[in-house]
């Protein structure tokens, strides 16, 4: 007997003629998601995957933790592939799914016949193998609406797969298959969670970060990248850059109103950020902002960040209440490293009375104190490259 | 130039202590339970470390417990007195200021029902003794005090702990955890009235993972560990024989704290006159805080920045306990010190190895910083 992982594309079958390209980026991110792990095989037919690892001793529990993580799976599960010899099956359901119909009362058998040269049809699999089962199992009866457990028997052209219990999967579309975009990470709780929601619509992720030393430290750089080696077990690998900041902040600070230094701040940052995304080609700015959560993210405050941006910047958290994205956060296991106390680049020189109402002709009279062009080409030129891998 | 100022958090070993382990780990790897030649060595090695620090505390070896360290000492000592004594009484007296591993401690023997009192202090890190006369009662059966305070270097007045006990009639057992004050002044704990004391290897340039429980003859607790009969059945567990050997020679090498003292009040007093000419620095450490400890804030200078400054230059501070690192300082805020100090605090801790030359530069640093960094409103 040897064991394989049955992927269950969902979104992935609609899309018509792209099918292939889709389900060939699939089986590239696992296969890359899985390369510490060992190698596999990946066998396409119909909507599902078969991932056979060539290795006899490839880690099972560590493979089904990360395929859980990769975007664009609806559902997965272990299964056995045996020859498609009846008795062979049989004995297989027995000893494969041991632990499963020993903890369930009910069952039932659901059979799939594609190899239609199978001597037994469907209906006929199902109530030999439902028959065997309940003489092995006596404390087991057949319940056919709600089953504890669904053993699935599939006859396929090389083998026959039999399976009990699905993995749900992290469900969205391949990471790349919608192009790439840059994710703004500041080290708080929203941005791993937008990034992490682009990715799971199919975005590859590049990442900026801004640091401000003396004001920032060392550390809060490293809190960067352990947010983001969590959020790449979602999204696959991400290119960091990680931007120095301190003159321009500094000189905002200098030069400009307190009332409206968030707000030029993030208009500097989306300018940066576009020159980075335009180098890593890529198509998008992501933050993780929300209407109203602070001055800097009202309305008004939005309207004169994104005045700034010739590309389109997606806010995927614009309508969550912040309950909603620390729950996401918790799930994905962002939210640990987002609490750890260090200053980052959004929290230096926070001014009291923030003006929550700002108006571009006022930003931008403001900004004229500041050479601009100059401070944003230098940051970006000087921006250093980290590539934060998940495993 | 690398400067180390972060000594109340940890310290550099000694060369004593690093030779000591070495010496364990090639000579002495055996289990000191052993009856054989082999296990005989190792045995003789931590009976000649369990002097060495009983020496420095003028007590009997048999009263010095081998643990992991302060914070196993503390919880060992709390939980196992209030265990011990729980039939004479509920009340545990404590103060404001205790490091975290007193304090969530009592807040668990609160949660199982003892009556934690946590004495206030005043703006000089200290409480006041009539509080601690009135606090205590015939029903107290622990009286826990740090002597020396980790964040602002004030010294407790925990010989008055035994005297409000037996004012009081109480039967309480007197707990000091002296993690910051051993080996930087001279500590006699019968001569304190103590029973229990906390101490710690790291502090005075020994290694990690290593401390000690001084228990007075006579005095009683309740393990929370269980298993062989090592250290008298109070910490059972195979002896880390390389890291006591290492807290062994550490305490041997300690100088003689009265002159010890004195050189670093002189190092103390000097920076102390420096930083008070830099614009907007204040002391928060009491006049007669123990001198190794010195806590400063520098108003509208934030720590973090500060840090990260002096950082890069090489220089090590803290913005307080690292064991709590990047929250507000609980013990400044105890103090009832003015908001605008808790903003920026630093806290500079030396060791017997500081010298003048890193102090110059320490203070040639701060004020560079402070006139680069901009400043809050």
């Amino acid at each position: 007997m040897k064991e394989v992982i049955l992927i269950k594309n969902g979104e992935l079958a609609l899309k018509g003629l792209n099918r292939r390209t889709f389900e060939d980026m699939l089986v590239k991110n696992m296969r890359h998601r899985l390369s510490g792990i060992g190698k596999f095989t990946f066998t396409q037919s119909q909507s599902t995957i078969a991932a056979q690892p060539v290795d006899e001793d490839a880690d099972f529990e560590e493979t089904v933790e990360r395929l859980k993580k990769v975007f664009g799976i609806a559902a997965f599960s272990r299964a056995a592939a045996v020859e498609k010899d009846m008795e062979t099956i049989l004995k297989c359901a027995e000893d494969y799914l041991a632990d499963d119909l020993l903890s369930a009362r009910t069952f039932k058998v659901e059979a799939k016949r594609s190899d239609k040269k199978f001597p037994l049809k469907s209906p006929e699999i199902c109530a030999e193998v439902g028959g065997y089962l309940l003489r092995k199992y006596p404390h087991l009866s057949v319940d056919v609406h709600e089953p504890e457990l669904t053993v699935n028997i599939e006859i396929r052209d090389q083998f026959a797969y039999i399976h009990g219990k699905q993995i749900k999967g992290a469900g969205g579309m391949p990471t790349g298959s919608a192009g790439k975009a840059a994710l703004l990470i500041s080290g708080g709780i929203d941005s791993p969670v937008a990034g992490y929601m682009m990715a799971k619509r199919g975005l590859e992720l590049t990442a900026v970060h801004f640091a401000s030393p003396p004001y920032t430290s060392e550390r809060a750089e490293q809190k960067v990248h352990s947010l983001l080696k969590q959020v790449a077990k979602y999204s696959g690998r991400i290119g960091l850059w990680v931007v120095p900041f301190t003159e321009t902040q500094e000189l905002i600070k200098d030069n400009c109103p307190e009332d409206i230094f968030t707000v030029i701040m993030r208009r500097m940052m989306m300018r940066v950020a576009q020159i980075i995304a335009e180098r890593e080609k890529a198509g998008a700015l992501i933050t993780g902002e929300s209407v109203g959560q602070v001055a800097s993210q009202t309305m008004p405050a939005i309207a004169c960040t994104d005045n700034v941006c010739k590309i389109p910047v997606f806010r995927p958290l614009i309508g969550m209440d912040k309950d909603e994205v620390v729950i996401i956060s918790r799930r994905i296991e962002t939210f640990d490293i987002s609490i750890l106390p260090y200053e980052d680049c959004c929290t230096v020189f926070t001014p009291k009375h923030p003006r929550t109402r700002p108006t571009i002709d006022y930003v931008e009279e403001c900004e004229k104190a500041l050479d601009v062009d100059r401070l944003v080409k230098e940051a970006a030129e000087n921006a250093r490259f980290v590539s934060i891998s998940a495993y | 130039m690398e400067a180390y100022f972060d000594n109340s958090a940890t310290t550099a070993p000694c060369a004593e202590a690093i030779e000591a382990m070495n010496f364990a780990l090639r000579e002495c790897w055996g289990n000191p339970s052993s009856l054989h030649r082999t296990g005989n060595k190792a045995k003789e090695l931590l009976e000649l470390s369990r002097e060495s620090i009983a020496k420095r505390l003028s007590c009997y070896p048999e009263e010095i417990f081998f643990t992991s360290g302060g914070t196993e000492s503390n919880n060992l000592a709390v939980i196992g007195a209030a265990n011990q004594m729980k039939r004479f009484g509920k009340r545990i007296v404590s103060t404001s200021i205790e490091h975290p591993s007193i304090d969530e401690t009592l807040s668990r023997l609160e949660e199982d029902g003892f009556e934690i009192i946590r004495l206030k202090v005043d703006s000089h890190g200290k409480i006041n003794e009539k509080d601690l006369f009135a606090a205590v009662n015939s029903n107290t059966i622990l009286i826990t005090m740090m002597l020396v305070n980790n964040e602002v270097g004030s010294i407790m007045p925990i010989a008055s702990a035994k005297r409000a006990a037996m004012a009081a009639r109480s039967p309480a057992l007197i707990h000091c955890d002296a993690v910051q004050a051993f080996g930087k002044m001279p500590i006699k704990p019968s001569a304190l009235g103590v029973d229990l004391m906390t101490i710690s290897s790291h502090k005075i340039h020994g290694p990690k993972g290593v401390g000690a429980l001084y228990i007075r003859k006579g005095v009683k607790i309740k393990p929370r560990t269980f298993g062989g009969a090592q250290e008298m059945k109070i910490r059972p567990g195979t002896e880390a024989m390389p890291a006591i050997a290492g807290f062994g020679a550490a305490a041997r090498a300690l100088p003689d704290p009265k002159k010890e003292l004195e050189h670093v009040t002189m190092l103390r007093d000097y920076m102390v006159s420096h930083l008070e000419d830099i614009d907007g620095v204040v002391i928060n450490s009491p006049e007669d805080a123990l001198p190794f400890v010195t806590n400063i804030s520098i108003i509208g200078t934030k720590s973090e920045p500060m840090l990260n400054f002096l950082s890069e230059r090489g220089i090590s501070v803290s913005s307080g306990s690292a064991c709590s690192k990047g929250k507000k300082s609980h013990v400044l805020a105890k103090m009832d010190l003015d908001a605008k100090r808790l903003e920026g605090p630093l806290r500079i801790s030396f060791s017997r190895f500081t010298t003048l030359d890193e102090i110059d530069y320490l203070i040639t640093a701060i004020a560079e910083g402070r006139k680069k960094i901009r400043q809050t409103k």
